[in-house]
C-alpha cells in the first residue's frame, strides 16, 4: 500500500498533471466536437432522409449513403481512412485534426440515425396535421416534431455521447496526445500499468459521468413536460 | 358557381384505383354531407382536397380557379382556403390549446401573435372552451379536443371547412357538444364538406348528400332523396341497413 502511495505521489507531478489535464482537455475537446457538430449534422442529414419529391433524391440517397457507410465502419478504420486521405491530399494537418474529422464523421452517421428514428416516432397525424396548414419541413420538425420527439432522442444520443468519449481513445493510435496516449505514456515512464491506467481510468469518469447525469437529468424533465 | 368543385376526379393509393370520376360540387355557404360504407373513399376525397393526395385525374376548382397539383404554390393555396378537421383530431400534443390555434396563423402566416390571440380566444370561447386555453391536449375530454381542432381550423379563416368523421373516434354522450359546435357553424354559412357516419345529423344539416360506394358517388340528391326515397338500388341497401340499426 505504501509502495503504491509513493509511486502515486511521484506520478502526481506538477508536469504529469498538466499534462494529464491536456490529455483530457483533447479527450473532452474530441468528443465535444463529435457530439456537437455531429448532433448539427446528423440532424441535418435526418432532416434531409425526410424530405419527398424528385428534387432532393440526390440529397436523400447522399444522407443514406453516409449514414449507412459510417456507422458500419469501425471507428479505427475511419480514422486511419481519414489520415491516410489527408496524408494522400498533401494537406499538412494536425493529427488532432484528422481526429476531429473523424469523430464529427462518425458522430454524424450515429446522431442522424438517431434523431431520424426520433423523428419518424411521432405519429403520422401531426406530421399530416401540419401539412394540410401549410407547414415547411423545417417548420413541422422545429414546432411540431422535435419537441415530441426529444424522449425518443435523448436516451440513445447521452448513451452514444458516453460510448463516443471512451471511442475517442483510439485516436492515439495516430498519436493525438489524448488521455489513453498519457496512459501509456505514463507507463512507457517506468509508471506501473495499473497505477498509468487507473489514472485514466478516473479521468474518463470525470469526464463521462458528468455527461450521463445531464441525460438522467434532461431525461427526467423532459419525461415530465408535455413532450410526448 | 359552386364554391368547390370536383369534376371527375379519379386518384390511387398505388395501384389501388380509391376515387373513380367523383363529380361532387358545393355552394358558398352550402353544407354537403358525403355518406357510404367504409372503403368507400370518402376520406380520400378530403385527403385530395388538402393536398395529401394528388389526383390522376380530373379538376378541383376553388372559387372556379382549377387547382394545379403539380404546382406546390397552387396547393398551398388549396390549404389556405380549405381547413381540415381530422378524426382523430391531430392536435400537437406539445402545445396548449391556445397555442394549437395560434400557432399556425403566427408561424405560417406570419400575423402577429397580438392580433391573432384575440380572435383564438374568441373562437376558443365560440365552441365553449375558453376555460380551457391553457391546457394540454392529453388533459382534454375527445369530445373537448374535437372542438380545439374545429377552433384551429377556423382561426385560418378558411373559405371551406372540411370535416373528416369528426365523432367517429368519441363516446357517445361527447358526440353532441361537437355536432352543435357544427350546427352553428352551419348557420353561420361556413361552406362546408362533411363526411360523417351520423345519419341523422348529416340529414338535419346537409343542404345536399352524395352517397358513395366504391370510390363513386352513387347518389346524390336531398337528405329526402337519399335518406327516404332513393333512387338507386345500392343507396337503398345502404341505407336500409343504418336506418335498421
Amino acid at each position: 500500500m505504501s509502495g503504491f502511495l509513493t509511486e502515486l505521489t511521484s506520478l502526481l507531478t506538477q508536469y504529469n498533471l498538466i499534462f494529464l489535464l491536456k490529455g483530457m482537455a483533447t479527450t473532452f475537446a474530441l468528443s465535444a466536437l463529435g457530439c456537437i457538430l455531429g448532433g448539427l449534422f446528423g440532424t441535418a442529414l435526418a432532416v434531409a432522409r425526410l424530405t419527398t419529391g424528385p428534387l432532393t433524391l440526390p440529397l436523400r440517397a447522399l444522407a443514406l449513403v453516409f449514414t449507412e457507410f459510417f456507422r458500419r465502419v469501425p471507428f479505427l478504420v475511419t480514422l486511419m481512412l481519414c489520415f491516410f486521405v489527408f496524408q494522400f491530399s498533401g494537406l499538412d494537418v494536425s493529427t488532432f485534426t484528422v481526429g476531429c474529422v473523424t469523430v464529427v464523421l462518425i458522430g454524424t452517421a450515429f446522431l442522424a440515425e438517431i434523431v431520424r428514428a426520433g423523428l419518424q416516432s411521432v405519429h403520422p397525424n401531426q406530421w399530416h396535421a401540419a401539412e394540410t396548414m401549410n407547414f415547411t419541413l423545417l417548420q413541422t420538425i422545429r414546432y411540431v416534431v422535435l419537441p415530441q420527439a426529444w424522449t425518443v432522442i435523448l436516451p440513445p444520443a447521452f448513451g452514444f455521447f458516453i460510448l463516443f468519449i471512451k471511442d475517442s481513445a483510439l485516436a492515439s493510435q495516430i498519436g493525438v496526445v489524448e488521455l489513453t496516449y498519457v496512459g501509456k505514456v505514463f507507463n512507457n515512464r517506468g509508471f506501473s500499468a495499473g497505477l498509468s491506467f487507473g489514472v485514466i481510468l478516473v479521468a474518463y469518469f470525470m469526464l463521462s459521468y458528468p455527461l450521463s447525469r445531464l441525460g438522467a437529468k434532461l431525461e427526467k424533465k423532459l419525461a415530465s413536460s408535455r413532450t410526448r | 358557381m359552386p364554391h368547390l368543385e370536383l369534376d371527375n376526379i379519379s386518384a390511387a393509393y398505388g395501384k389501388l384505383r380509391v376515387l373513380d370520376g367523383i363529380d361532387i360540387s358545393v355552394g358558398s355557404g352550402e353544407t354537403v354531407g358525403l355518406i357510404g360504407p367504409s372503403g368507400s373513399g370518402k376520406s380520400t376525397i378530403l385527403r385530395v382536397l388538402t393536398g395529401l393526395l394528388k389526383p390522376e385525374a380530373g379538376a378541383v376548382r376553388v372559387g372556379g380557379e382549377e387547382v394545379n397539383f403539380d404546382r406546390p404554390a397552387e396547393i398551398r393555396r388549396l390549404r389556405d382556403r380549405a381547413a381540415i378537421v381530422f378524426q382523430q383530431y391531430n392536435l400537437f400534443q406539445n402545445l396548449t390549446v391556445l397555442e394549437n390555434v395560434m400557432i399556425a396563423p403566427t408561424k405560417v402566416r406570419g400575423r402577429k401573435p397580438r392580433e391573432v390571440r384575440p380572435e383564438a380566444e374568441h373562437l376558443l370561447a365560440k365552441v365553449g372552451l375558453a376555460d380551457k386555453m391553457d391546457s394540454y391536449p392529453d388533459q382534454l375530454s375527445g369530445g373537448q379536443q374535437q372542438r380545439v381542432a374545429i377552433a384551429r381550423g377556423l382561426c385560418l379563416k378558411p373559405e371551406i371547412l372540411l370535416l373528416d368523421e369528426v365523432t367517429a373516434a368519441l363516446d357517445p354522450e361527447l358526440v353532441s357538444e361537437v355536432l352543435d359546435t357544427i350546427r352553428g357553424l352551419a348557420e353561420d354559412g361556413m361552406t362546408m364538406l362533411i363526411v360523417s357516419h351520423e345519419m341523422g345529423f348529416i340529414r338535419e344539416i346537409s343542404a345536399r348528400v352524395a352517397f358513395m360506394a366504391e370510390g363513386k358517388v352513387v347518389e346524390l340528391g336531398s337528405p329526402t332523396q337519399i335518406f327516404d326515397a332513393p333512387e338507386k338500388e345500392r343507396t337503398r341497401d345502404f341505407v336500409g341497413k343504418i336506418l335498421r340499426h
